[in-house]
């Protein structure tokens, strides 16, 4: 459903992605692990459009994305939860929900989000939809990050790092947010430095060390695999 | 002074203040959402104003130069936004230079058209009357300018607050780049906030053009009276640019009649003051940069 081939991308002259090639099939979820300044989230702006990468390609659906603007990307159908939530702090919860709201890119018969769903997904937003964005905690904020990309109905999810500055309960109703997203068939690209949640959600995992993916396998082989954790992971 | 005259200065104050509220309020849009201070704005409330007065010229009535003004004054912003602005996205420096260059090219252009004469449009003889005040009386146009600004405030509130796309300008301003992310063409709304700036500083120009007439160096003069109200104001805010265009209005016209040789100071003053207190001024949100 998504590929990458050969993705290079740089921040002005620095080169950041030397080389990335992955793909995701439909209704999976892979997590993207590594340390900090690995490439992680400069994988997804790169797939997002945010940061374009200099050579390689992108594929969505068949189609190459990597040289479209950052909205189209998204009208395709490529949802992003970004790092730090990004909450519109001016804009109240409902706002923040409905600004983006549109129906899904193409009928698949998947779930149709629409603002009671997302508000029987997390009932503290419909507690709180009135809101300021910034009154909201980490955990809420997350929330809402998750519920406004969904409400853009795509069929593929941008998650970067969503357990992040989040208390461990939190992060495990995030995490069966994931499962529940991946049971309705949606695809998942996770960046996480949380191994625990990873693995849980994930059906495959890469591993990113100075712009290159270094590993892959599934959670158990991860877990079984002390040395790739320890030398990429630092656990 | 009389309360009847205190009135008719306070209702002067306030004409003043809703023609730079027009004027500015686009001028704090497009700098919140688009971070363009755009140096060419003062050029448009008064070729706005011109064009009007050449409408009339040819026999139209007042309103329906008014119509046809902002209209072609909505295509000249598209064409600046589409054609020129587009290339400078980002680049602060280049858009100064821009924006500056084109309000220079404007000025000579209306120049070459209508000469350096001072004008003044006819008060539509609808309002060609005044109101009775006791000992003196009020120009009843200047009392319809007021009411336009207060409606075009009401409209810009109900348009923030309530609708969609209210909600993704003002996500605009918290975070172009996650309102793109999310599939909204953001270039479309620039288009759009642009356009609407520049057809809202036209309806000042013309409206205005009664009161303050037509003339060469009057475009720099409004744009550097409106930078001040936005400063105060705050970027990106209509309530800032309201509160602080009739503050503005009312310290000019009072200030005229009591210390005539300190009004301009006094404005000055009062921005110097709400920029010690509140660097972002009266509403905004974020510093200028």
């Amino acid at each position: 459903m998504l590929k990458l081939e050969n993705v290079h991308t740089y921040y002005g002259t620095s080169h950041i992605l030397q080389g990335v090639s992955f793909t995701v099939p439909e209704g999976k979820c892979y997590a993207l692990l590594g340390r900090n300044g690995a490439g992680k989230t400069t994988t997804i702006h790169s797939i997002a459009g945010l940061t374009p990468p200099k050579e390689g390609k992108i594929y969505f659906k068949g189609k190459t994305i990597h040289n479209l603007s950052v909205w189209k990307v998204s009208r395709l159908g490529i949802g992003l939860v970004p790092q730090g939530r990004r909450i519109f702090p001016s804009l109240t919860v409902k706002e923040n929900l409905i600004m983006s709201q549109r129906p899904p890119a193409s009928s698949n018969g998947k779930i149709h989000y629409d603002l009671d769903t997302i508000y029987d997904m997390f009932p503290i937003l419909k507690e709180r939809e009135n809101n300021w964005g910034n009154e909201l905690s980490g955990g809420q904020q997350q929330m809402l990050a998750i519920g406004r990309a969904l409400l853009t109905n795509p069929e593929f999810l941008l998650m970067d790092e969503p357990s992040e500055g989040l208390a461990p309960v939190i992060i495990d109703q995030i995490g069966d947010v994931v499962l529940k997203l991946k049971e309705s068939g949606l695809s998942i690209l996770m960046v996480e430095q949380n191994i625990e949640l990873a693995t849980r959600a994930a059906d495959q995992v890469l591993i990113m060390n100075k712009g290159r993916i270094v590993w892959s396998g599934t959670p158990e082989e991860l877990l079984q695999n002390e040395q790739i954790k320890q030398q990429y992971l630092g656990v | 002074m009389s309360l009847s005259l205190a009135a008719a200065q306070i209702l002067t104050g306030l004409t003043f203040g809703m023609l730079y509220f027009l004027i500015a309020v686009g001028l704090s849009i497009i700098l919140g959402v688009m971070n363009v201070v755009n140096l060419a704005h003062g050029s448009m409330f008064v070729l706005g104003a011109y064009m009007a007065y050449s409408f009339i010229g040819t026999g139209l009535n007042f309103w329906t130069a008014l119509i046809l003004s902002l209209i072609i004054s909505g295509v000249i912003g598209a064409i600046i936004e589409r054609v020129l602005l587009t290339r400078a996205y980002g680049k602060p420096l280049e858009q100064a230079l821009l924006t500056f260059g084109l309000a220079f090219v404007m000025a000579d252009v209306m120049k070459w058209i209508w000469g350096t004469s001072l004008y003044r449009i006819n008060t539509p003889t609808l309002f060609n009357f005044s109101i009775d005040l006791g000992t003196v009386s009020f120009p009843a146009y200047r009392l319809f300018i007021v009411v336009v600004g207060i409606i075009i405030a009401i409209i810009l509130w109900y348009m923030e607050s309530k609708t969609r796309i209210g909600a993704i300008v003002r996500a605009g301003v918290d975070d172009r780049e996650m309102v793109s992310a999310l599939g909204i063409n953001v270039r479309a709304v620039f288009t759009g906030v642009f356009v609407f700036g520049a057809v809202i500083a036209a309806l000042g120009g013309v409206l205005g053009g009664p009161v303050l007439g037509m003339y060469p160096g009057l475009d720099f003069s409004v744009l550097v009276t409106s930078l001040i109200v936005v400063v105060i104001g705050g970027l990106g805010s209509w309530k800032g640019s309201f509160v602080a265009a009739i503050m503005v209005g009312l310290i000019e016209t009072i200030g005229n009649i009591w210390f005539p040789a300190l009004s301009m100071f006094l404005i000055f003053l009062v921005m110097i003051l709400v920029l010690m207190i509140k660097p972002s001024g009266l509403f905004g949100r974020g510093e200028i940069t």
